[in-house]
């Protein structure tokens, strides 16, 4: 037992064993608390580190453990891999700062960040599986782990929006786990190798693999909100802000467009895909939920809603890049996997500390706040300006790799439009709110103000987060040719996917 | 002789099937419980044909261990059964 | 090595008889024989795993004339499950029933039924499995009534009868298969039996017999009421471990006994069965007003899933793939066992504290009990099937066997009756997120609720973590 195969297990224990002691704990030990969750994050932290190193030093990492016969657990890890367990393990750490100061005084507290830590274990035992059945059951972990989060305040529209939650992410993961079984019994385990393994099936078995596809596409696309599956996102933002931050930025919707850029690249191998005719399917329903999901954003009031369905929209990018076949185009959408998630995760911050400071739920009620709370207004104004792609900020990157993506691959006739509708929507949508909270005056009172304005606008512990995550959103589209950064680590992805 | 071992089984057929019919449909607590063990008689008749091996030998003593051990069985279970019942009417008659 | 299959009968009933002769040492002796038993299942599944299947003939009397007891690998995986849920049943019944005439009655009669239950286990002929399947129902239906409440008598008083009927039709199904072929020995009778109007009916007789004792849909009427008014205890050890024996003999005389018999049709039709039980059960559980309700109409649907395992495993060759299905079989069958006890050890201790257990009036008390609630939740897990439970790994292997065979609508009914799971399991659930303030410490009384969390966390976790033994285990056969 050697430290390469210990490491992808460590990684996982390092959040799941605090999370665990943390269930014993009484209410009042916020110290021991914090503590341990501050722990295990900083420890999380450093034990990617030395993956991410070695994965780029082409060390193998890999813990196998025999459930039954021919089904292994095994923990791999790869670049692709190695990006979302290094984009989970820093949002989790900025999130718990979060979450402890946003949390402060409520009841049950350790019961959130129990299920919390095992929220983010299951996220990075996902990120870290070898294979298409380790990643069910963490997916189906994730499921058990979040819906304790969502339905934390016990009140009847936080278990109603847990329900809802439940039943999609319930269903959703029968379709996955009936495509992964026929395909087991079809082709074996689905290990996930770079470029893929299933070209190699004889012919007379691709209109299987076409229903196995359309199975785990489904089974994924409702965690990763695809238009019809999307139901679930907009009623589960009854959820307290860390928990909508974290579900929607790393974890549950990460979770679901991973899966779609795992199944692609190292199951069908995205070359195959394309034979099979499947890689428009996605394309298409990609763009549909990218046009459907900011549409629906330009109607809501509610902040915290209206961020809701821009993710609906926003994730589907990824998508929409894993069906542009050439590597400029997974670059593209793979990079957006972290954009995406550090963009949003300040957004929703910046919404929860509204939502504490004045009791801001709603756009209308936000006119002047930048007055009030410049530091968060900065952050949002920061990260919306990367959603909508305007360069410096991550989101441009993006949408320029998935543009130039689209004109390589001959897709540029629909996929331009696409983006450029989406750019004016999301435009639409967020550069109103920014006019309001900048330039307009604030209304005599506001809402509820629970914080009075002090030394810092608001909580550290709520001021600090979003201003961080706002920084590294602007230093992934700046230094974005960087050693290290998230575009030249998805350009790695892209190369070692397409052999190059 | 065969015809009688025959006619024995069958017999026992039909008081098994009978004690059945009545366990199913039988109205009353005490009529299943009866008709219960009037299917164990048949059953019993039928493993005491089966014990029969001819004129010569001994019968067969298996067939009737088992019958032994069905009798005791429908005797303790019925009087756990009738036990219950009379707890359930002295419950009814004070409720 | 093989002296253990002795002790494991010998065991409860000294203890059973101990309890009897000296009532005041009674919660003692029962603690002890309950840790001995436990200990020597273990060392039974250890045996049998270096040693492969043990025989032995007691008295010195072989087969044909004595009692040979047996077991391979099946028998000590079930052995060993009946093992665990009885000490944690046994920890918990000891603090429920606080009055000591209730202890008084409750020792002998539990005992005794552990003391069936192996020996059913272990019988090598259909006569001894006739005579335990009986001492078995009497046990059961005498603990069922323990507490003497009028709905648990009528209910108790309806399984004697119904277990009467079933054990009549059994034995003239053994009467029938000693008329064909002379012999009661089931190594014998497998290697005997063929294809024929006796077999055809003696096997008839016999299945519906057991499936009149294994609840299994449509003759599973008598179940809910059943356990659902027995003490909690009881219902535990009923519904994870005394249907589950009549299973284990349909097991038997399906794929050992009566295995050149079978015919697809025949497989289809418990599968249709046991698939009515899985739709019918989940929607009667999602209905439940009550929890015990709820548990026992959800171990008739679980009970279901077993029995669709029938026509895959007629359906597969004798090969890898087959072997596969069966373990599936066998480990979605004890995670049931002990998920099923969890949740009813756990219940009770709701029952007691809140003094009702009415599903929508359960708020403040599961709040109260951080820790049985947890246990639920973790028995849910398991119950639904989801990973990491052994149940996943079970449902996995219904699911490979169903494509394997193209045998698509039993994998539509497991999906569809996993969501029902899930529908009634997170209902309850539902309640433990309130308002009530979080109590001082996670778990009030040890002894009570600690049997119910291990027994759960087993199910859950263990089980589906460490399950590759079970195939191993199952490759071992007599």
């Amino acid at each position: 037992m050697n430290w390469n195969t210990w490491l992808p297990v460590l990684v996982v224990a390092s959040s799941l064993l605090p999370g665990l002691i943390i269930f014993f704990l009484r209410e009042g030990s916020h110290r021991l608390r914090t503590v341990l969750n501050m722990a295990g994050a900083v420890l999380k932290l450093a034990l990617v580190g030395q993956l991410i190193w070695g994965v780029f030093h082409e060390q193998v990492y890999e813990s196998r453990w025999t459930l039954a016969p021919g089904l292994d657990l095994v923990l791999h890890a790869d670049t692709l891999s190695v990006l979302f367990v290094a984009l989970s393990t820093v949002l989790w750490l900025v999130t718990t700062v979060y979450a402890i100061g946003y949390l402060e005084n409520s009841p049950h507290r350790s019961r959130f960040f129990g299920f919390f830590s095992l929220c983010v274990s299951a996220t990075v035992g996902l990120a870290l599986a070898g294979n298409l059945f380790t990643f069910v059951i963490f997916y189906e972990l994730l499921t058990l782990a979040t819906y304790p989060l969502v339905a934390h305040r016990g009140t009847p529209e936080a278990m109603r929006g847990a329900r809802i939650y439940l039943t999609y992410t319930l269903g959703g993961g029968m379709l996955l786990l009936i495509g992964t079984v026929w395909l087991h019994v079809l082709a074996g385990p689905a290990v996930f190798v770079e470029g893929g393994t299933l070209h190699r099936l004889p012919e007379q078995y691709h209109p299987q693999l076409k229903m196995i596809f359309l199975l785990l596409i489904a089974g994924l696309g409702v965690k990763a909100a695809l238009v019809p599956l999307h139901g679930w996102l907009p009623q589960a933002m009854v959820a307290p802000a860390p928990v909508s931050a974290l579900l929607h930025a790393v974890a549950v919707v990460k979770a679901g467009a991973f899966g779609i850029v795992r199944v692609v690249y190292d199951v069908y191998g995205v070359n195959f895909t394309d034979q099979l005719g499947l890689l428009g399917i996605l394309g298409v329903v990609a763009a549909v939920t990218i046009i459907y999901g900011s549409v629906r954003a330009l109607y809501q009031d509610n902040l915290k809603k209206r961020l809701a369905w821009s993710t609906v929209s926003q994730v589907s990018y990824i998508a929409l890049g894993t069906a542009i076949l050439g590597p400029v185009g997974t670059v593209g959408g793979i990079v957006h996997l972290v954009h995406q998630g550090i963009m949003k995760i300040t957004l929703f911050f910046t919404a929860g500390n509204y939502a504490e400071t004045l009791g801001i739920h709603k756009v209308s009620e936000m006119n002047g706040v930048g007055r009030r709370m410049p530091a968060t207004t900065l952050a949002f104004t920061v990260a919306a300006l990367g959603m909508i792609g305007i360069p410096p900020v991550a989101g441009f990157v993006s949408k320029w790799y998935l543009g130039l993506g689209a004109l390589e691959a001959g897709m540029a006739a629909w996929v331009m439009p696409v983006l450029l509708a989406s750019s004016v929507l999301n435009a639409a949508y967020f550069l109103p709110i920014l006019h309001r909270a900048w330039f307009r005056d604030p209304a005599p009172a506001w809402p509820a103000e629970h914080l009075p304005a002090a030394r810092l606008e608001t909580h550290a512990a709520l001021l600090w987060p979003p201003v961080v995550t706002a920084t590294l959103a602007l230093a992934a589209g700046l230094l974005a040719a960087a050693p290290y950064s998230p575009l030249e680590w998805a350009s790695l992805i892209a190369q070692r996917e397409y052999g190059l | 002789m065969l015809t009688a071992q025959w006619l024995y089984g069958l017999a026992g057929c039909l008081v098994t099937g009978i004690g059945l019919g009545n366990a199913l449909l039988g109205s009353s607590l005490l009529k299943r419980v009866l008709a219960i063990n009037v299917m164990g008689a048949g059953v019993f008749m039928m493993l005491i044909a089966v014990a029969y091996r001819g004129p010569d030998l001994a019968p067969d003593p298996v067939p009737h261990a088992l019958v032994l051990t069905g009798i005791v069985v429908a005797v303790s279970a019925t009087a756990l059964a009738l036990a219950l019942a009379r707890r359930l009417d002295r419950e009814q008659d004070d409720g | 090595m093989a002296d253990t299959l002795v002790w494991l009968v010998a065991l409860p009933l000294t203890g059973a008889v101990a309890t009897l002769l000296l009532p005041r040492q009674a919660n003692m002796i029962a603690i002890g024989s309950a840790v001995a038993t436990a200990v020597t299942a273990g060392v039974l599944v250890h045996a049998v795993s270096a040693q492969g299947a043990l025989h032995y003939a007691i008295g010195g009397w072989h087969a044909g004339l004595g009692i040979a007891l047996r077991a391979d690998g099946l028998s000590a995986l079930l052995l060993l499950m009946t093992a665990l849920v009885m000490l944690a049943a046994t920890t918990y019944a000891g603090a429920y029933f606080s009055s000591a005439g209730q202890r008084r009655q409750l020792w002998p009669l539990w005992l005794l039924l552990w003391t069936s239950l192996n020996a059913l286990l272990l019988a090598g002929d259909l006569f001894n499995l006739y005579v335990t399947l009986e001492l078995l129902g009497l046990s059961a239906v005498a603990l069922a009534c323990l507490g003497g409440k009028t709905a648990a008598i009528r209910a108790a008083l309806r399984y004697l009868l119904v277990g009467l009927l079933g054990s009549m039709m059994f034995l003239a199904g053994v009467s029938l298969i000693y008329a064909g072929y002379g012999t009661l020995d089931m190594a014998m009778l497998t290697a005997a039996v063929g294809p024929g109007p006796v077999a055809w009916t003696a096997l008839a007789l016999m299945t519906a017999g057991l499936l009149l004792k294994a609840a299994l849909f449509p003759l599973h009427f008598w179940l809910p009421p059943a356990h659902a008014s027995a003490p909690a205890p009881v219902s535990a050890v009923l519904s994870a471990l005394v249907v589950k024996a009549a299973f284990y003999l349909v097991l038997r005389l399906w794929l050992e006994v009566f295995a050149a018999v079978i015919t697809p049709a025949a497989a289809s039709l418990l599968g249709a069965l046991g698939a009515g039980a899985v739709l019918w059960g989940s929607w009667q559980a999602l209905q439940a007003e009550r929890l015990k309700l709820l548990a026992a109409y959800s171990t008739v649907a679980q009970l279901g899933y077993l029995f669709l395992f029938f026509p895959l495993l007629q359906a597969l060759p004798h090969g890898p793939a087959r072997d596969l299905a069966a373990g599936g079989l066998v480990i979605l069958a004890l995670t049931h066992g002990l998920a099923k006890a969890g949740l009813f050890l756990a219940i009770g201790v709701i029952q007691q504290r809140a003094g009702h257990d009415t599903i929508r009036e359960l708020g403040g008390t599961a709040q109260q009990l951080p820790a049985t609630t947890f246990a639920i939740a973790l028995a849910g897990v398991a119950l639904i099937g989801l990973p990491p439970s052994g149940a996943f790994l079970g449902k996995w292997q219904l699911l490979a066997g169903a494509v394997t065979t193209g045998q698509w609508l039993w994998l539509v009914i497991t999906v569809i009756g996993s969501l029902l799971a899930a529908a009634y399991i997170f209902r309850v659930l539902g309640h433990a997120f309130g308002h009530q303030p979080y109590p001082g410490r996670p778990v009030t009384v040890a002894r009570e609720e600690w049997p119910a969390l291990l027994l759960a966390a087993s199910a859950a976790v263990l089980l589906g973590l460490a399950g590759l033994p079970v195939w191993g285990l199952m490759e071992i056969r007599l």
